[in-house]
């Protein structure tokens, strides 16, 4: 679904390349992690998907495509088979909930029923029902990364991108965030998500892509983070993220999460109950492969807490 | 779905960048009325033309008794140099000319007493004091310079008159009065599209957000940029009708009712004409707006 192929980038004003040599296949359906300390390239490796920079060096394949080849006025079609999601959730403000999702599709010319319908679905399936007229100001960070991922996901892509989703989130919403993005996942979805949050990336055990200064150092399927004080020097090793082997329970550091996320989370769980099966039957535009993995480590690590 | 959205963001933009959006409507306006009262200044030349030119004709004076010419050596003009003289607006002028009249010294007379019963300025004039012509019509009035060129020169003809060159000055002030409102035009024009770059710009900026997210769902670049290009073209064809509105006030109240009345013998432009230009005006707002535009989002927009 996404290859690279001895990809490397530098910017133009960049001193060293912030990819060097990347060679990376990302199957369809896959579930994966790019963890690397900042600066590492997870970001610029998101931008080369999406095309919103070019490599310097290396192909770029997404879909079939070879995005070094692309011409530019094919580019927002690539787009609409791709979600972004980002740490910020780059919402507009002055927009209701509805319309955020809305304006994702009137922008690429869907007509109105079809968005009359697909929006308030989409809505319920992240468990925002109820709050459709809110503004982005008058939600918790975990629903308004739930709307964004509304908005990246209301159009059916084939892959979803993730740069650090649970960046400004506290740990309990940002396992309700893991829970959907897996549960895209398993709508056939392909996710790639940027990460340096080794809890998450721990529990979910899923392939592992780790960045260190623009080359690829590990790519392991049912990984963890890994050492901590390799990835992020300053903080020294702690105990818990050194071998959370599959089966020992998490210590986790208790925040209470915003009642509007704990809503959101139960309420797109139910939501999940009756309407993944029809986001699962939706026509996406190539056949959807089975998942056998049915419940992610995050789901069971929700559970357990 | 599309258009309605479309109109939305645009109508939300213009609110949004009220005050540049006047300042191109304005200056657009004053550029356009520029450019406006520059073609009824050709269409008013040209219809005085149309008009003036068909009465006058080109007079071919014929050598009076003791004219110091040298082409008039032999005297008066005789039968014989008349008939040649004759002969050559025939054969060689015979596609310019549309009619040819002989003027007599007689009929000269005839024609100066009816207008001057009293005498000329005291002096009483005589028959003799006359001078018979040639009076030619031409098919096309500035082909005169042909004629002169054919006629001077040739033996019986004192001098090649074009009736013509009275109305000269006349025109060469209105045409002059046009470069001026084609340059003043011109320089507004230019700061209108200057205007236009900045307000597509600052709009630009202002919807940054927006057209981020547009762009990262995939919508096209032109679904992106037309909301900023009709913004442009709204406001300067709002300029434009406003330019139409001001010289048709202008034709009516200036040309029609106080013009018009005071100088009745001229026939001068109308409201009418005013709308026969109104096309090219909202021609000219559109493609300003558009080559601004398209200069702004060339330079400012790479996916
Ligand atoms: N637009 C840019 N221009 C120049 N250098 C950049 C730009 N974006 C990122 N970089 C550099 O590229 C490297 C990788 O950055 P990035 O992909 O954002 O890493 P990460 O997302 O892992 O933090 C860093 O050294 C960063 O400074
Ligand atoms: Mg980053």
């Amino acid at each position: 679904m996404i290859r690279f192929e001895n990809v490397s980038k530098v910017y133009a004003r960049g001193a060293r390349p912030a990819l060097d040599d990347v060679s990376v296949d990302v199957e369809r359906g896959e579930f994966v992690f790019l963890v690397g300390a900042s600066g590492s390239g997870k970001s610029t490796f998101l931008r080369l998907v999406l095309r919103e920079e070019r490599p310097t060096g290396g192909r770029v394949y997404v879909a079939g495509r070879d995005l070094t080849r692309l011409s530019s006025w094919r580019v927002p079609a690539l787009r609409r088979g791709i979600g972004m999601v980002f740490q910020d959730f780059r919402l507009l403000p002055n927009k209701s909930v509805y319309e955020n999702v809305a304006f994702a599709l009137q922008v690429i010319g869907r007509p109105r029923h079809v968005i009359r319908t697909t929006v308030p679905e989409v809505l319920e399936w992240v468990g925002l029902d109820g709050k459709e007229k809110r503004r982005p100001h008058e939600l918790s960070g975990g629903e308004q990364q739930r709307v964004a991922i509304a908005r990246a996901f209301v159009n059916r892509p084939q892959i979803l991108l993730a740069d650090e989703p649970t960046g400004n989130l506290d740990p309990t919403t940002s396992l309700g965030i893991m829970r959907l993005l897996d549960r895209i996942n398993r709508t056939g979805t392909t996710v790639v998500m940027a990460t340096h949050d080794d809890e998450i990336v721990n529990e979910m055990r899923r392939r592992v892509v780790e960045l260190s200064t623009g080359h690829v150092v590990r790519d392991e399927a049912d990984a963890v983070y890994g050492r901590r004080e390799e990835i992020l020097p300053a903080v020294g090793p702690v105990a818990v993220l050194d071998a959370p082997g599959r089966d020992v329970p998490v210590r986790r550091i208790t925040v209470r999460p915003e009642p509007g996320d704990v809503a959101a989370e139960r309420a797109s769980e139910e939501a999940a109950e009756h309407l993944t099966e029809d986001i699962e039957r939706e026509p996406v535009s190539e056949p959807l492969e089975e998942r056998s993995s049915a419940m992610s480590g995050a789901a069971r690590a929700t559970e357990e807490a | 779905m599309r258009l309605q959205f479309v109109l939305a963001e645009v109508l939300q933009g213009l609110r949004r960048n009220a005050t540049m959006v006047v300042s191109v409507i304005l200056v657009t306006f004053v550029s356009l009325t520029f450019v406006g009262a520059a073609a009824l200044l050709q269409m008013q030349v040209t219809k005085l033309k149309g008009d003036w030119y068909d009465l006058v004709e080109v007079s071919v004076f014929l050598c009076p008794e003791g004219s110091a010419v040298p082409t008039c050596a032999d005297g008066e003009a005789g039968d014989e140099q008349v008939a040649a003289i004759e002969d050559v607006i025939d054969t060689e002028l015979g596609d310019i000319v549309a009619t040819t009249y002989f003027e007599t010294k007689e009929e000269a007379f005839e024609a100066f007493e009816a207008r001057y019963p009293d005498g000329y300025q005291g002096t009483q004039l005589t028959v003799d004091d006359m001078q018979a012509s040639f009076r030619l019509q031409l098919a096309d009035p500035e082909q005169y310079q042909v004629v002169d060129d054919v006629l001077t020169g040739r033996d019986g003809i004192e001098v090649v008159e074009d009736q013509r060159a009275a109305f000269e000055p006349l025109f060469v002030a209105l045409n002059r009065a046009s470069i001026v409102a084609v340059g003043l035009a011109g320089v507004m024009l230019l700061a209108a599209a200057l205007l236009i770059t900045t307000t597509i710009r600052l709009s630009a900026v202002s919807r940054r957000r927006e057209t981020g997210i547009m762009r990262l769902v995939g919508a096209s670049s032109l679904f992106v940029q037309l909301p900023f290009m009709l913004e442009g073209a709204i406001a300067a064809l709002v300029g434009a009708v406003l330019a139409v509105v001001g010289l048709w006030l202008a034709v009516q109240y200036l040309v029609a009712d106080w013009l018009a009345r005071s100088v009745d013998w001229v026939d001068y432009v109308s409201t009418t004409d005013v709308l026969t230009i109104a096309p090219l005006l909202l021609a000219v707002a559109v493609a300003l707006a558009g080559v601004s535009s398209a200069v702004t989002l060339y330079r400012s927009s790479r996916v």
